[in-house]
């Protein structure tokens, strides 16, 4: 039978059924707690102060919704004009990135595009300078090598300066990926007045986040997912400040990874269909490319011995055959441990993913062994008596996932593994990182994991694909990864976490909408300091970020009652 | 045999259907709907011409390359030559999809099983609401929704379309309304011109537009753009400045309501109008000492209920002088307003238990009732929830025959306070679907719900093939996935 990854849930909620359940005086209550009281917030917590905080003016500091909120700010009241015609992104003199750093080249037209939108004008320089012009900003890179060619990694410096002033602003970052951060926080910072005119305000900000590792998990095995539908939400994930996309690409149910030294894989029925359905080499790559071009690792998961059905169609004997006493069933099991043919599958077989995917990390999955098959299989037995396991069908696992991780191990490549390869009592190299799922114990699997020295990340709050009535986004937000009991040394060994969309009720058709912008809340999150939790300041900020979202083209779905002034048109 | 038909996903199930494994071919280059030589309509008929064109592009969605494949062309129908369809009206025809049954193989060769159909439905009001005052919907998201009605034979869109947070529908008698009322008053507003364009497409799909406008609960909207509509409420012995239900004591509220009628009258076509009616809250007009003499001088005592009665009988008598017969919630009959023999009463509360005595009281007192209960498909869950929408029997109620019959039908709701034109098709479909079957179909030929599964994921796959971004109901696949983002 097929296994989810699944805890098991409570029965739905009754829902209290109104016909209406909007109240104007709650959404009267929520707009009142204005960009003020989040500025004030945040200058207690942080202890900053605010320049010129009695000329500040309201109404369009409301108009900057900035999310996820940077960890230093100081907006003062001073406002510049921006126009198409008279501004432009820059090299700094002094860079180490110039014009010929094509990573760059592209997000300064990208972000361009999302500042000005459709008003971009034809033709340069034709109106007048404001005295309050912004002209330029200049971006400032300092690192040696500010790895324009390069990928994004665990260790990667994310932090970013930005001081905007007129008639130049500068953002100083230590390399593209900095930059990269810190452009999408400048254009946020522009928002257009009465009059349609791009402005923006004298601002301050010194910019890091909070985890190193902030993913999104997507399945393309429940469902494929047309590669629109991927790079759709890559733009959706850096508009939030996310670093990781954990692919899930293959499962039970299909095998779309169109693989080179193995094309039955996904040629031979284990892809739901073998052209339309499946990611060819040049389309890993384009999913690779975009993703890093907006600062994003992408991490492949390619997760045995459980979840493999779909592996068995193309490759025969990889699977253990399943018994009905002394004969086989038909059926087949988790991939079978016991043969030396699987570890030379597996051998030739990573280290092809370990050159497609340039990530240091491969997620070898390893979560809901089902031990049934095993159990029924003579040989099997046979095996576990040889080597002295007993009945303890956990030994045999870690025996695969053991030979799996020095296979992997072997191609110079790191792993991530759920938490079950853990609680097993798998051997794991010190950098494995531990992605804690199950939702009955977290606090405690976080002071285990950490506990034994190993680098942890969580997703267990997080499982968007269970969604619900209302505004769910609340919960995701005031979850606190760090609460749990533990020493500085432990809480420092959680780096981050993964808001997970498994793929059972989602595919192209409503991906979008439900991911976003229930994700970003995971989003500010991971990125923003603990002391960001004010959720009335967090829906205001959201539901204009989600319209950001939405005129940029992502259809992130409505947080409440409301309108975005530029509707979701894409239909 | 009888089992060729479920592989087409054809939905709703139809009353009666017998398929034989025979097969013909189609052609893009020789097919054609025509006019039988007796058919009452011909050529000019145009909901039939242009439901003709529509349906051609649905069976043949490559015809644009057919001339480049007349290699491939065989000739007409292989045995039949020729398929009928009877209907004593342009909204049976409509209904008769012959289309469903085809598929393709190879994407160019479109085959036709051979089939007879007799098909009605059970339910005559086959209705879906939409709410563009929580969210406004652009024209093109109500359209598309109209078309995917149509696929699943739904006839009435109740369009809900003012509420408390805005009001988009753009009067020509009171155009303060949408100018102040709307949350935009140029982007955000449904102009005359929009509101013809969903009547006529709405109409060439044999689709209903029935506009509710609720009152007197419901309308903070309407007070931004009407002064003196809403009932000001006090604080004390001073006004507080907000403001509550309708105001029913005043001759002015009578008089715009009659207006404003006038003009629905003659906006939309529809002899029905839905009056609203639910969820008035009393505290603002037991706030206003106006009121409260008003109360005394009726007689009402303290029973603010009266004082509803008395407002909505009111505005059912504007209605009924234009010759519109009203639909309310049902909290207008839980109050026991004297309202007219042929009210429509929708039920909108509680679990099956609840709605199930509802319906036995409302058809018991005469009335003819909606059932919208179970399909509050706004709320949301984690799973098939489609499933529950199948398994309601909407006339499983303690009555007699009498009452049963006074079940006219029911309504699929998509309230919007989660929703707008982001999120609305695939929160709507295929989970509308359901409730289109259990409207339509024999309820005992369509009683299994896991027998129903493999069709409805054939037929949402229909769906996204005709440009209708369904969700899945689970793991799998269609063949042609949904390209959009």
């Amino acid at each position: 039978m097929i296994k989810k990854r699944r805890q098991s849930r409570a029965p739905n909620r009754q829902l209290t059924v109104l016909r209406c359940c909007c109240t104007v005086t709650e959404m009267a209550a929520l707009r009142l707690l204005n960009f003020w009281a989040m500025l004030v917030t945040l200058s207690v917590c942080n202890g900053w102060l605010f320049e010129n905080f009695g000329s500040y003016r309201n109404r369009e500091a409301d108009e900057v919704a900035l999310w996820p909120l940077p960890q230093k700010i100081q907006i003062s009241g001073a406002a510049f004009q921006l126009s198409s015609a008279g501004f432009q992104i820059t090299h700094a003199n002094g860079s180490t990135a110039g014009p010929s750093c094509s990573l760059l080249q592209n997000a300064f037209r990208r972000y361009f595009d999302y500042i000005f939108g459709n008003a971009r004008k034809q033709g340069k320089n034709q109106q007048k300078v404001f005295d309050s012009e912004l002209q330029e900003l200049q971006v400032l890179l300092t690192a040696k090598d500010p790895e324009c060619d390069g990928y994004p990694n665990l260790k990667t410096d994310e932090s970013y300066q930005l001081e905007v002033d007129q008639p130049t602003s500068v953002l100083k970052a230590a390399n593209v990926w900095g930059a990269l951060r810190g452009l999408e926080t400048f254009s946020q910072l522009v928002y257009e007045d009465d009059y349609g005119a791009h402005k923006i305000n004298k601002t301050s900000i010194s910019d890091f986040p909070r985890f190193a590792h902030r993913g999104i998990l997507l399945d393309t095995s429940r469902h494929y997912l047309p590669l629109k539908a991927i790079l759709t939400n890559l733009e959706a994930m850096a508009m939030n400040k996310f670093n990781v996309f954990h692919w899930h690409i293959v499962d039970d149910h299909s095998f779309p990874f169109l693989s080179r030294t193995f094309p039955d894989l996904s040629q031979r029925k284990g892809a739901f269909h073998p052209y339309t359905h499946v990611y060819t080499p040049s389309d890993v790559k384009m999913v690779i490319e975009f993703a890093r071009m907006r600062g994003i690792r992408v991490v492949a998961e390619f997760d045995t011995p459980g979840h493999t059905q779909s592996w068995g169609k193309g490759q025969p004997d990889l699977l253990t055959p399943c018994f009905s006493g002394s004969s086989p069933t038909g059926t087949f099991g988790p991939v079978n441990p016991i043969l030396n043919s699987t570890y030379d599958f597996m051998t030739r077989f990573f280290k092809e993913v370990s050159t497609v995917f340039p990530d240091a990390y491969i997620h070898l999955g390893g979560d809901e062994v089902d031990f049934s098959c095993w159990k029924s299989n003579p040989d099997i037995q046979k095996f576990m008596d040889q080597q002295g396991f007993g009945q303890d069908y956990k030994k045999l696992e870690s025996y695969y996932i053991q030979r799996l991780l020095d296979i992997v191990s072997a191609t110079n490549k790191g792993y991530m593994v759920w938490q079950e390869v853990f609680d097993n009592g798998v051997k794991l190299k010190g950098d494995t990182v531990v992605e804690v799922w199950m939702n009955n114990n977290v606090d405690g699997e976080l002071q285990k994991v950490t506990g034994s020295g190993f680098t942890t990340i969580l997703s267990a709050p997080w499982y968007l694909d269970y969604i619900s009535y209302g505004q769910d986004w609340q919960k995701y937000y005031k979850v606190e990864p760090l609460s749990f009991q533990g020493t500085a040394e432990q809480k420092k060994l959680v780096i981050g976490g993964e808001a997970c969309l498994w793929g059972e009720y989602v595919d192209g058709t409503n991906l979008t909408p439900r991911l976003w912008p229930r994700a970003s809340a995971v989003g500010e999150r991971l990125w923003s300091d603990e002391n960001v939790k004010d959720i009335n300041s967090a829906y205001n900020r959201l539901a204009k970020h989600r319209c950001r979202m939405v005129q940029r083209g992502i259809p992130a779905e409505p947080l409440y009652i409301g309108f975005c002034p530029h509707e979701y048109g894409g239909l | 045999m009888s089992g060729v038909w479920r592989l087409f996903g054809v939905w709703p199930m139809p009353q009666q259907i017998t398929q034989s494994t025979d097969r013909y071919l189609l052609s893009p280059q020789s097919f054609s709907f025509s006019y039988s030589k007796d058919s009452a309509a011909q050529s000019g008929c145009s909901v039939l011409d242009s439901a003709f064109k529509r349906y051609y592009s649905l069976i043949f969605p490559d015809a644009a390359d057919g001339a480049r494949k007349t290699e491939f062309s065989i000739n007409t129908l292989v045995a039949a030559g020729a398929a009928a369809l009877k209907a004593q009206s342009v909204w049976g025809a409509l209904r008769g999809r012959v289309y469903s049954l085809i598929y393709s193989l190879h994407c160019i060769y479109y085959f036709v099983n051979k089939t007879e159909i007799q098909d009605f439905p059970r339910f005559e009001f086959r209705g879906l609401l939409l709410d563009t005052s929580r969210h406004y919907l652009p024209l093109n998201a109500i359209l598309k929704t109209l078309d995917a009605m149509a696929y699943s034979k739904f006839n009435v869109f109740h369009w809900h379309i003012v509420d408390d947070p805005s009001f988009p529908y753009q009067s020509y008698s009171y155009p303060d309304l949408s100018s102040k009322g709307a949350f935009h008053p140029m982007t955000h507003i449904y102009t005359q011109s929009d509101v013809k364009r969903v009547i006529s497409h709405a109409r060439m799909r044999g689709i209903r537009v029935i506009p509710e406008f609720d009152t007197p609960g419901h309308t903070q909207s309407w007070g931004k753009g009407q002064p003196n509509l809403l009932t000001p409420c006090y604080k004390g012995d001073v006004p507080s400045g907000t403001f509550g239900p309708v105001n029913p004591i005043l001759d002015s509220t009578y008089q715009f309501m009659s207006g404003l009628f006038k003009e629905m009258k003659s906006v939309f076509p529809d002899s029905y109008v839905h009056l609203g009616g639910d969820e008035v809250n009393f505290a603002c007009w037991k706030s206003n000492p106006n009121v409260r003499a008003f109360m005394t001088k009726m007689g009402f005592g303290h029973d603010y209920t009266k004082l509803e009665s008395y407002y909505i009988e009111n505005i059912v008598n504007i209605s009924s002088a234009l010759n519109k017969t009203p639909i309310v919630w049902q909290d207008v009959f839980d109050y026991r307003e004297r309202i007219p023999k042929d009210t429509v009463l929708e039920i909108w509360k509680g679990v099956p238990a609840d709605y199930r005595t509802e319906l036995a009281k409302i058809t018991h007192a005469g009335y003819r009732v909606l059932l919208s209960a179970p399909w509050y498909i706004n709320h949301i869950s984690y799973g098939q929830d489609w499933r529950n929408s199948y398994t309601v029997q909407p006339q499983n109620f303690s009555g007699t025959d009498q009452q049963k019959a006074l079940v006219i039908g029911g309504e699929v709701c998509m309230w919007g306070e989660y929703v707008d034109a982001t999120n609305l098709h695939p929160r709507l479909w295929p989970r509308a679907c359901a409730a289109a079957e259990r409207l339509w179909s024999n309820e005992e030929m369509t009683s299994n719900v896991d027998q129903a599964f493999p069709r409805l994921e054939k037929f949402r796959c229909s769906l996204i093939r005709r440009g209708i971004q369904a969700e899945p109901l689970f793991v799998g696949y269609c063949k042609d996935e949904y390209r959009g983002v």
